[in-house]
């Protein structure tokens, strides 16, 4: 019988060729040959069992002094030499072996059947049915359900420690925010000195955590969201729509670091051109335009921190970003 | 009268300049002479002048040195970027046109025209400083754009980062003060003098300390490495099978 995807008979087919015609070996013909191999392949063998010797004695000969990484390269060297030429010989002698003196007959092993023969089969179902008769499988109910919940059960300890891992407050609200807050200092990244706005001469960029994340304890964890690059811009070319007039402070701007495609920290910043690009996958940010997407795969431009200066001239965040930074989530709504 | 009158004229102009060039290079470095600063305007006139403009207030071709200070010349001009050799995304480091004598003299006649960056201290470039802090700081602030081991990357539309370990201590030092060219502005306020000798420390000793895992490959991370491995590992995968399949004769 044919079935449906098989339906299909070519009638030009390529004919199996077959084998190619059997050519004794030169080791076929000429025992001197063959012994020559031989030799060949003990060789290999030898240089194996050296090359093991070696590997252990350049392990001793060339220790590793603590605090000098030249000697940890030259034992690792030496050691990995060896050990690789060891296992290389044994290969090659073990492959040559089999292809120049083993015999070297075409043989064809057709596939056996996969269904098994009536007798198996009829075997491994008296062994079910006997199973089930022996133990009660099926009659003992009670006994048998109390067996599989247990079962199930033993799953839920590992259930509850693994979820236990993720965040313990909601997770969307925890990507939805930073630390970011209203009069939270910006600082130097790493080591949280306030900056005033004075210090941020044009073309300069600061790269900024916000003040007393390095007290936190998850710091690593909030700094992921809060890190903030900070540029000044010439203010006859920051282009600013009306809503956001207030959010930079005499050409000074803030935008999240966190790139919006896959949340790679974007921070390649060119001075003239104002464009900002992400190393891992080349979306390009204009700061001059609200850090709006001008090449690469992110789609959304990168969230701006609200930015003023405080009584003492420091900088300051006007507030936590307005909208999630870093890449596109399941809940986010924008 | 008339000589007297011209003496006096001549003695205010050299007098403003001088005071001029005083202030500009700050306490630290010693004054340009009067002399340097006419050589120097002389050499700007002949070599700079095209682009940067009679008195160096920029043109089309070239912008304003006006306030570069001594920094951007010794910078610009010692690693051989300037003069440029040809337009183009961005100008290159090559073989230096003038000798340090020549750019000294350019720098004291740019330092000369208004206040600016002056040339580093030379106590901050002995690369002495935390070579750990160092690091920590060029992680942070150049990792980005001059790969973690300063051996440079790509930038957009053909402008690249250059790579660093074969760069003078008193350039990198003007480059982080001067932001030449598309490289932003890291003044002392961002990073103190200290800061720039324990990032100079950092990579001095990046290049002379030995590559613990062999060939390094450039330090160019993962697509020389990967480049490596796709040639000469796949290769050896694919010369092995074609071995272990041939019939042997």
């Amino acid at each position: 019988m044919v079935s449906p995807g098989t339906a299909v008979v070519v009638s030009d087919a390529i004919p199996n060729p077959g084998f190619p015609p059997e050519r004794p070996r030169v080791t076929d013909l000429d025992p001197k040959k063959a012994t020559g191999q031989e030799r060949r392949i003990t060789l290999m063998f030898f240089v194996s069992i050296l090359a093991s010797v070696f590997a252990v004695a350049a392990y001793i000969a060339f220790p590793i002094t603590p605090g000098d990484m030249g000697s940890v390269r030259i034992s690792n060297l030496l050691l990995g030499l060896g050990i690789a030429i060891a296992l290389l010989a044994i290969g090659y002698g073990a492959v040559h072996w089999s292809k120049a003196l083993m015999s070297g007959h075409d043989l064809v092993e057709m596939r056996h059947e996969t269904r098994g023969s009536d007798e198996t089969r009829a075997r491994a179902a008296e062994i079910f049915r006997l199973g089930n008769e022996e133990s009660g499988f099926s009659r003992r109910v009670v006994m048998r359900n109390t067996m599989i919940g247990a079962l199930i059960a033993s799953i839920l300890p590992a259930i509850v420690v693994f979820r236990d891992l993720a965040p313990r407050q909601d997770p969307v609200q925890l990507l939805k925010h930073t630390v970011w807050k209203k009069n939270t200092r910006l600082t130097r990244d790493p080591e949280g000195t306030p900056i005033k706005a004075s210090d941020v001469t044009l073309g300069s960029v600061f790269h900024v955590i916000p003040e007393g994340l390095n007290e936190l304890t998850d710091r690593l964890e909030e700094k992921a969201k809060a890190a903030v690059l900070l540029v000044r811009l010439d203010p006859s070319e920051l282009h600013e729509s009306p809503e956001r007039r207030n959010w930079s402070y005499d050409g000074i701007v803030a935008y999240s670091k966190i790139c919006t495609h896959v949340g790679c920290p974007v921070a390649l910043y060119e001075q003239h051109t104002h464009h900002l690009l992400c190393p891992c996958h080349q979306s390009q940010f204009d700061i001059s335009h609200e850090a709006r997407v001008i090449f690469g795969p992110a789609k959304r431009p990168l969230p701006q921190l609200p930015i003023t200066v405080d009584d003492e001239g420091y900088l300051v965040a006007q507030s936590d970003f307005h909208e999630p930074v870093g890449p596109s989530f399941w809940e986010r709504s924008l | 009268m008339a000589s007297a009158a011209l003496i006096i004229i001549g003695l205010l102009t050299t007098g403003g300049a001088y005071a001029l060039v005083t202030t500009s290079a700050t306490a630290e470095t010693p004054a340009a002479s009067q002399q340097q600063v006419d050589e120097g305007s002389k050499l700007f006139q002949a070599n700079c002048a095209t682009c940067h403009g009679m008195q160096a207030q920029g043109t089309d071709a070239g912008p304003s040195l006006i306030g570069v200070g001594a920094a951007a010349v010794d910078f610009q001009v010692g690693t051989g970027r300037m003069p440029m050799a040809a337009s183009g995304p961005q100008a290159e480091k090559k073989p230096p046109q003038f000798d340090q004598a020549q750019t000294d003299a350019l720098a004291a006649y740019v330092a000369s025209l208004a206040p600016g960056p002056a040339k580093p201290d030379p106590k901050y470039l002995q690369a002495n400083g935390d070579a750990a802090k160092g690091a920590e700081l060029f992680r942070v602030n150049c990792a980005m754009c001059h790969n973690v081991a300063g051996a440079g990357g790509a930038l957009t539309e053909g402008k690249f980062a250059p790579e660093l370990r074969d760069v003078s201590a008193a350039h990198i030092y003007e480059a982080m003060v001067t932001g030449p060219q598309n490289m932003p502005v890291f003044n002392d306020l961002n990073l103190s003098p200290q800061d720039k000798a324990d990032i100079i420390t950092y990579l001095r000793n990046w290049a002379s300390a030995p590559s613990p895992g062999g060939l390094d490959l450039g330090s160019l991370g993962p697509v020389a490495e990967g480049l490596f491995m796709w040639i000469f590992g796949l290769g050896a995968v694919v010369a092995v099978t074609v071995w272990l399949t041939a019939k042997s004769n």
